[in-house]
């Protein structure tokens, strides 16, 4: 493993640090751009994200408890260490562990107040968890069969794009990233669209500031995710872009077709299909 | 950049005692033919996450205490605004047994939407004055409240009589 950080490495971090959430916003932007498209209306502006967050940040601060501010930060700067640890393309698995980590400390926060919308929140957020989870840990080990290592560095090494050796992975993937985003059918954790259910869950007792805050950790997941994509074809980076706009449309179309639905179906889906998928690319692999 | 404020305000709606055509006619603005979410308005459930607070319907006894709560949690720089006739004097409920009357009695509304219901055209019209002080009280220009439409309503005798009949009922 590395020793000392060398001169462009810290150069590559800081460039990641800054850019990944502004292309966090710019794909939000893009997102609500495109829905507006696909319901017939004009929608807000590509940079309305931006005009949010300097905006919540204009807003007075208010909090019910210290600890809540603390589990806000803390999401922030978890979702920032997976950002360096995936440009000095460390351990996928420390990876994986923090951002776990991240979002266990938004479900902390939302745990630490007495709203009960909130605690509905936490607690589906933690079923989403446990949903996504698993393919993103049988990626890893697709990725490890092929390679040897757990190095996010070593995907670079190999020789052809990821998508060929596991395109069933990457299929399941798209529904754990539509499921990190909060997209129908299972936006059930902070119910984006539909307020009137749990108003806005799990983020409900933030105000102002911090719910900014856990908006730029969203931008920088969304930046993460929208980057594992785009290093499913690591051999081309003009078709990797490719593959994420595909992957963008895909996942907006899911949105605006399905109506959300619970959390015990995306489970019981979660838990059949995609991992069906995932374990008969592992077995594959382990074949081959 | 720095006027973001008035590029992102988010509206939380509060149905005071309306008699939902105002609600109805809100909503409307939501659709894609007037869509509000081009001026960046979204609308939100929340009265932490929002910036305009819009009321609709008199106030009663009951929901007084509600509106000022909702009010209270919206953090500042914040602005309320009335739709609807019945905001500004009690409208066609004017004069019941249960209404206290017009919403500036319980919290300072900085614009009124005239019209029963007001089309939405108004609505959206009125929020983006809304918005245009909502800068203003960020910058701390002190604005003040919104010049109430007068009230042309007056129970007639006979009515207040019922009024008092009423009260005397309960009070015995
Ligand atoms: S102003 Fe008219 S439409 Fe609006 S709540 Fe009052 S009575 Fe109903």
């Amino acid at each position: 493993m590395m020793d000392k950080i060398n001169w462009t490495q810290w150069i590559i971090i800081a460039v990641s640090l800054v850019a990944a959430p502004f292309i966090g916003a710019l794909i939000a932007g893009l997102d609500r751009k495109v829905t507006a498209r696909m319901q017939g209306r004009k929608g807000p502006p590509v940079i309305q994200p931006f005009y949010d967050i300097i905006k919540l940040f204009s807003k007075q601060p208010v909090a019910l408890h210290k600890l809540q501010i603390l589990y806000a930060f803390l999401h922030l700067v978890f979702m920032m260490l997976v950002v360096v640890f995936l440009a000095m393309g460390q351990d996928l698995l420390m990876i994986l562990f923090a951002h776990a980590f991240s979002t266990i400390c938004l479900v902390l926060g939302g745990m630490s107040v007495r709203s009960p919308y909130s605690r509905i929140g936490s607690l589906r957020k933690i079923m989403q968890m446990l949903a996504y989870e698993p393919i993103l840990i049988l990626i890893i080990v697709a990725i490890y069969l092929q390679t040897d290592s757990f190095l996010a560095s070593s995907v670079m090494s190999m020789s052809k794009p990821m998508l060929c050796s596991m395109p069933l992975l990457f299929l399941a993937f798209l529904s754990a990233v539509a499921i990190k985003l909060n997209k129908s059918p299972f936006d059930v954790s902070t119910s984006h669209h539909a307020h009137q259910e749990i108003v806005k869950g799990i983020t409900i007792e933030y105000a102002g500031p911090y719910l900014g805050i856990i908006e730029i950790a969203h931008f920088y997941e969304t930046a993460i995710l929208f980057f594992i994509i785009m290093m499913f074809w690591q051999t081309n980076l003009y078709i990797g872009f490719g593959l994420e706009t595909l992957a963008f449309l895909a996942i907006l179309i899911l949105d605006n077709t399905f109506s959300r639905l619970t959390t015990t179906w995306m489970l019981k889906y979660m838990w059949s299909i995609p991992l069906f998928l995932s374990i008969a690319n592992i077995i594959w692999l382990w074949s081959k | 950049m720095f006027n973001a404020v008035s590029k992102s305000p988010w509206v939380v709606h509060f149905n005071c005692n309306s008699c939902n055509g105002c609600d109805i006619e809100f909503l409307a603005c939501l659709t894609p033919h007037y869509d509000v979410e081009r001026f960046g308005i979204l609308h939100i459930g929340n009265p932490k996450h929002a910036d305009v607070l819009v009321v609709t319907g008199s106030v009663n006894n009951r929901n007084a205490r509600v509106l000022q709560n909702v009010y209270n949690q919206i953090p500042d720089p914040k602005v309320v605004v009335a739709m609807g006739v019945c905001t500004s004097s009690g409208g066609v409920f004017a004069g019941c047994y249960n209404i206290l009357g017009n919403v500036d009695l319980v919290i300072p509304v900085d614009v009124f939407v005239p019209g029963c219901p007001p089309r939405p055209e108004a609505m959206i019209d009125g929020i983006v004055k809304a918005v245009g002080i909502l800068e203003r009280k960020r910058k701390g220009e002190i604005f003040p409240t919104a010049p109430k439409p007068l009230c042309k309503f007056k129970p007639s005798e006979e009515q207040s009589a019922e009024k008092t009949a009423i009260k005397e009922e309960k009070t015995v």
